[in-house]
C-alpha cells in the first residue's frame, strides 16, 4: 500500500506523511516508510511526502519509495498535474477543492473534494491545519488507518499547545467525509 | 541524565536514529560540520547532548572535525562525526592518524551521488572502496552499512563497540536514503544495550607500555590526565610510542596493526543471509539497495529461480571466506549497488573465477528497483 | 641533617623531570631556538606548579612539532596543521587539564591557519606556542608564510615574491584574549608571558622568534644561531601594549617584541558552562 501526498512547502506536507506513517507503524504496529522530497526553497516549492506500508507486517517495506501510489492526497494544481499520472487506474484521490482544477480523472480512479484549507479557515480559524483536515478526510475515505492511531499520532508528535487544535482540525475532516459518503449509503 | 536512551517505539527519521544510537552508546561529544543529507545527524546532536553534559561543536571544516574526536577521544569521552563522500575525503588524513594511534571513534558517512560535489541531495554509494583505501598506506577499516532506521541505531551502538573493543575508527557507511527515511525504530532500555569499553591498563604508570600488547594484538589505552604520560605519535613509534624510523620497526607496527583487525575478523563480520541454503543465484547487496535486492530475490522464487540474499552487514572487512563457500554452492552472484561494481570487484576477487559474477550497477541519484535485479536474475550467463 | 655529598650523578637540570631523557639527544641543530622556546615553557609550569598529569601538548609536524615527542607530559604528535582541533577535542574532554599546542610556524600559520583564526575566534581554553623561524626546517629550508619578502629560501631562490602574516595582528584580529610576541634572546619575558598565558581562560598565543641557521640564517647571510640571537639584541624592540596591526616584522631591520594583546573575553569553557544549564532546562527531544 503506497499514499503520496503532495503540495506545496508550507502546506504540512511533509508533517501528514509523518502523522500517518507514525500512526500506522507505531500505533498500529505495521511496518511503514515515511519519505520526504522538496525543493532547495524552504517555502512554497514543490512538496511531496511518501508512505509506503509492508505488506507483512512482521517485514520491513522492502521498496520504501512510492512508486504508483494507492492513494493521492494533492492539495495544489502543479502537485495534481505530477502525480496523477502515477496513481494506480483503480487508485483513490483526495485533492483539496478549492486549490485544484481536477480535469481528466481517469475512469476507474475515485476522487474526493475536500476543500481543506476553506475548512481550516472557517471551522478552526487557521489555515496551518488543512494537512491535518486533509488527514481527518482521508482516514474516513480510505480507513488506511484508524482514527486513534491517528489522534495517538498528533498527541505525541505536535508541540503541546496546538495538540487541541489539531485534533479539532482531525475532527473537522472526518465529519466532512462522513457527509461525503452520506449521499451513497442512503 | 535519565533521558539519555529513548527508550520505546519511535518513528523516526534515519539521520536521528543514527544520532540516538550514539547517544545511547555514550556518545558526548560530536565535532562535525553541516553538509547535505548528514546535517540532521549535526542538528540532532546539538539539541540533545547539551540536554546530557555532552558537548556538540561545529568546527571549521572536516579536517577539525576529524582531529578533534581524535583529541577528546583521547581524553575518554566516546566520540562521532558526520559527513558525506566530499567530507570524507578531508576526514582520511585524520582517520589515517586514528588508525595509527589506534583512537577509538565513529565516523559516520551518509552517501550521496558522487563524485566531486555530485548530488547532494540524492543516494549514492560510491564510497565504499573510498572508505576502505581512502587514507594512504596499508591498514585495515570497520565500515558498517545499515539497510533501515532501526539499523541507524543498532549498527551506529555496534559502530561504538567496535572501536571502543579493538581501538579503531569505525565507518558508519549510510547513505542518503536510509539517512533520509523515516521508520519505526525500537529503542531498548538502557541495561539492555550492551556496551563495550576500550581496554584500559591495569598497571601502574612506570610499568605502562602503551603499544605493548598480549596476544589479543590490542594495547591498553590510558586516557589523558591519569599520569601516565603517553606520547602518540603519528610516526612509525615503538612500544613506548617513540618514534622509529627503520623499516623492521615499521613491518612490526603496521603488520600488528593489519593483524588486529584481520586476526578478529571472524567476530567482526557480520552479514545476513535469506533464502540461501538451497539458492543456485545469490544476491550480494548491502544498505538501501539490500531492501530491493530481497523483494527480487522473493519474487524469483515466485517465479521459479532459486535465489537467496547474501546482505552484507559490515561492508569491511569484506565476508571473502562466505563467499568462497558460496561459490562452491551457488551458479552466479549478483552484485547490486549504487556505484560501477566496487563490491562486485570484491565478490569477484573472492569467488577467484570459480562462479560468474553479474552486477546490478547505477551512477547515483535513484535506487535500484527490485525489478531491475530481478532481470539480472533471469539472465544465468552474464 | 649533616653535610651531603653531592655525586655527579645526582646532578640533573631541574626540568629533567619534565622530559623524556630516554628521546634525547634531540634532533634540532646547533643554533636551533626551539629548545630555548621549550625550555621556558618546561620553566613556566615548574614555577606556577602545574602538577605534571594535568599538563598536555598537542604538536603537529616539523620541527616545532617534535617538542611533543620530548616533554613528559601527555603529548601528541598528530599530523600537519591539525594539532589545534585536536587540543579542541581534548581540552573539552579534559577540561581541568593545561592543554598546549607546541608548534612551527608552517604547521599551525599555512597548512593549520583556519585552524588557528578559528580556535581565536571561538576562544578556546588553549595556549598555542607558535616558534616562528621563518622557514620550513625540517624539509630543508623551503619558503613558508612567515617568509619576508625577498627572503631567500630553496623554494625562493630569487627572493621571496610574496609577503608575510604579521601573526600577532592576524591572531588577535581573529579574537585571541592574550597576543605576544618574544625572541628565544627574551627566554625571561618570554617565562613570564607563557606563565601569563597559562593563566588565562581562553585563546592565548605566543610568538617566539626563533634562529633556523641552517634553513634561514645562512641562505639569507644572517650566519649561525650565535649571530642571529646577536642580531635579535641589535634589533629587537619592546613595545608592550603596541597595537598588533603596528607589530610588523621587518626582515633585516627592527623585531617588535612585547604583549601586545591582554584582555578578557568569555572562553569557549566558560560559555559552555552557562550553555549547560540552559540546555538542561530544555527536555525537547521529539522528533519529527
Amino acid at each position: 500500500m503506497e499514499i503520496q501526498f503532495a503540495g506545496f512547502g508550507g502546506q504540512g506536507i511533509i508533517l501528514a506523511g509523518y502523522l500517518l506513517g507514525k500512526a500506522i507503524a507505531v500505533y498500529e504496529g505495521k511496518s511503514a516508510s515515511m519519505t520526504q522530497s522538496y525543493g532547495p526553497e524552504a517555502r512554497g516549492g514543490a512538496c511531496s511526502s511518501g508512505v509506503v506500508v509492508s505488506r507483512n507486517p512482521e517485514e520491513l517495506v522492502d521498496y520504501p519509495r512510492v512508486t504508483r501510489p494507492d492513494i493521492l492526497v494533492v492539495m495544489s494544481q502543479e502537485a495534481f498535474s505530477t502525480y496523477l499520472p502515477r496513481l494506480k487506474p483503480e487508485g483513490t484521490l483526495l485533492y483539496d477543492a478549492d486549490l485544484v482544477n481536477p480535469e481528466s480523472i481517469p475512469e476507474g480512479v475515485t476522487a474526493y473534494p475536500v476543500p481543506a484549507t476553506r475548512l481550516a479557515e472557517t471551522e478552526i480559524g487557521k489555515r496551518i491545519v488543512a494537512n491535518v483536515v486533509m488527514l481527518g478526510a482521508l482516514v474516513v475515505l480510505t480507513r488506511v488507518v484508524s482514527p486513534e492511531a491517528l489522534r495517538e499520532a498528533v498527541r505525541t508528535t505536535v508541540k503541546p499547545d496546538y495538540v487541541e487544535l489539531n485534533l479539532k482540525a482531525l475532527e473537522v475532516g472526518m465529519a466532512y467525509a462522513q457527509n461525503l459518503l452520506q449521499p451513497q449509503e442512503v | 541524565m535519565s533521558n539519555a536512551v529513548l527508550t520505546g517505539t519511535h518513528f523516526m527519521l534515519g539521520d536521528h536514529a543514527c544520532a540516538e544510537g550514539a547517544i545511547a552508546a555514550g556518545c558526548r561529544f560530536f565535532a562535525g560540520y553541516p553538509i547535505t543529507p548528514a546535517t540532521e545527524i549535526a542538528e540532532r546532536m546539538a539539541r540533545r547532548l547539551p540536554q546530557l553534559g555532552g558537548v556538540y561543536i561545529q568546527m571549521e571544516d572536516e579536517l577539525a572535525s576529524m582531529a578533534a574526536i581524535l583529541g577528546a577521544s583521547c581524553g575518554g569521552m566516546k566520540t562521532m562525526t558526520a559527513t558525506s563522500g566530499p567530507g570524507l575525503s578531508l576526514m582520511l588524513e585524520n582517520i589515517g592518524l586514528g588508525i595509527m594511534l589506534e583512537i577509538p571513534c565513529v565516523v559516520v558517512n551518509v552517501q550521496r551521488g558522487a563524485p566531486s560535489t555530485g548530488l547532494p541531495t540524492l543516494v549514492g554509494q560510491g564510497d565504499v572502496m573510498q572508505a576502505r583505501w581512502g587514507s594512504h598506506g596499508d591498514y585495515e577499516i570497520i565500515a558498517l552499512a545499515p539497510s533501515s532506521v532501526q539499523e541507524m541505531f543498532d549498527f551506529t551502538v555496534l559502530a561504538f563497540n567496535l572501536a571502543e573493543r579493538y581501538r579503531t575508527p569505525v565507518i558508519l557507511l549510510a547513505d542518503e536514503a536510509v539517512g533520509h527515511l523515516t521508520e519505526r525504530v525500537v529503542i531498548p532500555p538502557p541495561e539492555e544495550i550492551e556496551l563495550w569499553e576500550r581496554p584500559r591498563p591495569t598497571v601502574p604508570p612506570e610499568e605502562y607500555l602503551p603499544y605493548a600488547t598480549d596476544e589479543s594484538l590490542i594495547p591498553p589505552m590510558a586516557l589523558a590526565g591519569e599520569g601516565y604520560f603517553v606520547h602518540m605519535t603519528g610516526l612509525t613509534h615503538d612500544e613506548r610510542g617513540y618514534p622509529i624510523i627503520n623499516g623492521e620497526a615499521h613491518e612490526r607496527l603496521v603488520r600488528r596493526l593489519l593483524e588486529k583487525i584481520r586476526k578478529h575478523a571472524p567476530e567482526i563480520i557480520r552479514y545476513e543471509e535469506v533464502l540461501m541454503d538451497d539458492a543456485e543465484v545469490a544476491v550480494v547487496s548491502y544498505g538501501i539497495t539490500a531492501r530491493s535486492a530481497l523483494r527480487a530475490v522473493r519474487e524469483a522464487r515466485r517465479q521459479g529461480i532459486r535465489a537467496g540474499l547474501l546482505r552484507l552487514i559490515t561492508v569491511w572487512p569484506f565476508p571473502e571466506d562466505q563467499i568462497r563457500e558460496l561459490s562452491r554452492q551457488v551458479e552466479l552472484f549478483v552484485v547490486a549497488e549504487i556505484n560501477q561494481g566496487q563490491i562486485r570487484r570484491e565478490v569477484e576477487r573472492a569467488a577467484a573465477g570459480q562462479v560468474p559474477v553479474a552486477g546490478v550497477h547505477k551512477l547515483g541519484g535513484t535506487l535500484i528497483t527490485p525489478d531491475e535485479i530481478l532481470e539480472a536474475l533471469w539472465v544465468r550467463k552474464p | 641533617m649533616g653535610t651531603q655529598t653531592v655525586t655527579p650523578q645526582a646532578v640533573q637540570h631541574p626540568y629533567t623531570r619534565y622530559l623524556r631523557t630516554d628521546r634525547l639527544p634531540h634532533i634540532w641543530c646547533p643554533g636551533c631556538g626551539i629548545g630555548i622556546a621549550m625550555g621556558a615553557f618546561l620553566a613556566a609550569v615548574d614555577e606556577l606548579g602545574i602538577p605534571q598529569e594535568k599538563v598536555a601538548v598537542v604538536s603537529g609536524i616539523g620541527c616545532t612539532g617534535r617538542v611533543a615527542g620530548y616533554v613528559k607530559f601527555d603529548s601528541y604528535h598528530t599530523t600537519h596543521g591539525r594539532p589545534i582541533p585536536f587540543a579542541t577535542g581534548l581540552k573539552i574532554a579534559r577540561p581541568e587539564m593545561t592543554v598546549v599546542v607546541f608548534s612551527g610556524d608552517g604547521d599551525l600559520v599555512s597548512i593549520g591557519g583556519n585552524h588557528l583564526i578559528h580556535a581565536a575566534r571561538r576562544n578556546i581554553d588553549l595556549t598555542v606556542i607558535c616558534v616562528n623561524n621563518f622557514n620550513y626546517g625540517m624539509t630543508g629550508g623551503q619558503m613558508g608564510p612567515t617568509t619576508p619578502h625577498r627572503a631567500r629560501t630553496t623554494t625562493t631562490p630569487y627572493g621571496n615574491l610574496e609577503f608575510p602574516f604579521n601573526l600577532p595582528y592576524l591572531v588577535a584580529a581573529a579574537g585571541a584574549v592574550y597576543v605576544a610576541r618574544w625572541t628565544v634572546l627574551h627566554v625571561f619575558h618570554l617565562r613570564e608571558s607563557i606563565k601569563e598565558a597559562l593563566q588565562r581562560r581562553g585563546f592565548s598565543f605566543i610568538e617566539v622568534v626563533s634562529p633556523c641557521p641552517v634553513g634561514f640564517g645562512r641562505p639569507n647571510k644572517i650566519g649561525e644561531g650565535l649571530e642571529e640571537m646577536r642580531f635579535y639584541r641589535e634589533h629587537a624592540l619592546i613595545q608592550n601594549g603596541l597595537h598588533p596591526k603596528d607589530a610588523a616584522l621587518s626582515f633585516r631591520d627592527r623585531i617588535v617584541v612585547g604583549k601586545f594583546v591582554d584582555e578578557a573575553r568569555p572562553s569557549f569553557l566558560q560559555v559552555l558552562e552557562d550553555h549547560f544549564r540552559n540546555a538542561s532546562r530544555d527536555p525537547s527531544h521529539r522528533e519529527g
